[in-house]
C-alpha cells in the first residue's frame, strides 16, 4: 500500500469524513444495483435456457447462489472490521461491523429460504439436516447472536468489543460451510463454480449468476453505507459536526 | 403469459423464492431510510431542547 493510500485510509476512518464520502457514493451504488438487477432478472427468465434435467425450477439458482455467497462474504468482511476495531480501536471499523450484520443475516435467511423452495421440487423436501444446510443455519444464528449482543449492552464500545469477539470466533464456521459438500456426504450438490475446476454449468447460466452476484454486491454496499451513516449519527451525537448537521437540517438527505 | 407464470409446474417455488428475496430487499431499504429519519428527528429535538435551556 502506498503512502498516499494509507493517508486516504486514515482520512476516511474519521466518522465525519466517512459520513460525507458515503453520502456521495450511495446514489452511484444504487444506480449500479438497479441496472444490474434489471439486466440480471431479465436474463434469468428470458435469456437463460431451460435446464434439461431440472426444467424451470433451476432458475432459483440466480437468487440462491448469489444470496449464499453474500451471506459468507459479508460475514468475512464483518469479522475483518471486528478485528480492526478490536485491535486498533478504530471506531469506524466497529460501526461498519454493526452496519453489515443485518444485511448479512438477511442474505443468510434468503439463502436458506430459496434453498428450501428449490429443494422441494428437486429433492422432494424443504429441509434436511445435512452439513451444508445446518452450517448455513448456524451462520444465521451467529448473525442473530452478534446483533442481540450489541443491543443487549448499553455502552456502544463494550457492545462492539463483545460482539467482535463473537464474530471472530464464528469465522470458523465459514470454511465448514464452504467445504461441507466435500467433507460430508450431503444431499446438497457440490460446488458448481470453483476456482480450481472448469465450471459445470452452461456459460449463459454462469453469466446470469455472476451478474446477479455483482448486483447483490452493489445493493449490499449501498444499503450498508446508508445504515453506517445512521450508526455514525447515533454514536457521534455529542460531536459538534453532528450537531451542526442537525441544526442545518440537511443530514437526512443523501 | 400464464404459461410464463406457471414455469412448467414450478411457478410456486420460483415465484416464492424471487418474491420473498425482492420483498425483503425492499423492506430493508425502507427500514434503513425510516430509522435514519427517526434518528435525525430525535437529534433535532435534543438540539432544540439544548438551545432553549
Amino acid at each position: 500500500m502506498g503512502f498516499k493510500n494509507s493517508i486516504a485510509w486514515y482520512y476516511f476512518s474519521a466518522p465525519k469524513n466517512f459520513y460525507v464520502l458515503a453520502g456521495r457514493l450511495i446514489p452511484w451504488f444504487w444506480g449500479a444495483a438497479i441496472v444490474l438487477l434489471a439486466v440480471g432478472l431479465y436474463m434469468s427468465f428470458f435469456v437463460a435456457p431451460t435446464d434439461y434435467k431440472q426444467g424451470e425450477s433451476y432458475r432459483i439458482i440466480f437468487v440462491h447462489v448469489p444470496a449464499a455467497w453474500m451471506s459468507m462474504f459479508i460475514y468475512l468482511l464483518m469479522a475483518a472490521y471486528a478485528i480492526i476495531g478490536l485491535s486498533w480501536k478504530v471506531r469506524m471499523a466497529e460501526m461498519m461491523a454493526s452496519a453489515l450484520a443485518p444485511t448479512g443475516a438477511m442474505f443468510t435467511f434468503l439463502a436458506l429460504w430459496t434453498g428450501a423452495f428449490w429443494g422441494k421440487p428437486t429433492w422432494g423436501t424443504y429441509w434436511v439436516w445435512d452439513a451444508r444446510l445446518t452450517s448455513e443455519l448456524i451462520l444465521l444464528f451467529l448473525y442473530i447472536g452478534f446483533m442481540s449482543l450489541q443491543s443487549a449492552i448499553d455502552d456502544p464500545r463494550r457492545a462492539s468489543r463483545a460482539s467482535a469477539l463473537l464474530a471472530i470466533v464464528g469465522v470458523i464456521n465459514l470454511p465448514i460451510i464452504y467445504w461441507s459438500v466435500k467433507w460430508w456426504n450431503t444431499l446438497h450438490q457440490g460446488a458448481s463454480v470453483s476456482p480450481t475446476m472448469a465450471p459445470k454449468m452452461a456459460s449463459t447460466m454462469l453469466t446470469v449468476m455472476f451478474i446477479m452476484a455483482v448486483a447483490f454486491w452493489m445493493y449490499t454496499i449501498a444499503v450498508v453505507l446508508m445504515r453506517a451513516r445512521r450508526i455514525i449519527l447515533e454514536r457521534e451525537r455529542q460531536t459538534t459536526w453532528v450537531m451542526d448537521l442537525v441544526k442545518a437540517g440537511t443530514g437526512d438527505k443523501q | 403469459m400464464s404459461e410464463f407464470f406457471a414455469m412448467g409446474g414450478h411457478g410456486f417455488y420460483i415465484w416464492t423464492s424471487f418474491g420473498v428475496t425482492a420483498l425483503l430487499m425492499i423492506i430493508e431499504v425502507i427500514a434503513v431510510k425510516h430509522s435514519q429519519k427517526k434518528v435525525f428527528k430525535q437529534l433535532a429535538r435534543l438540539a432544540r431542547a439544548e438551545s432553549q435551556r
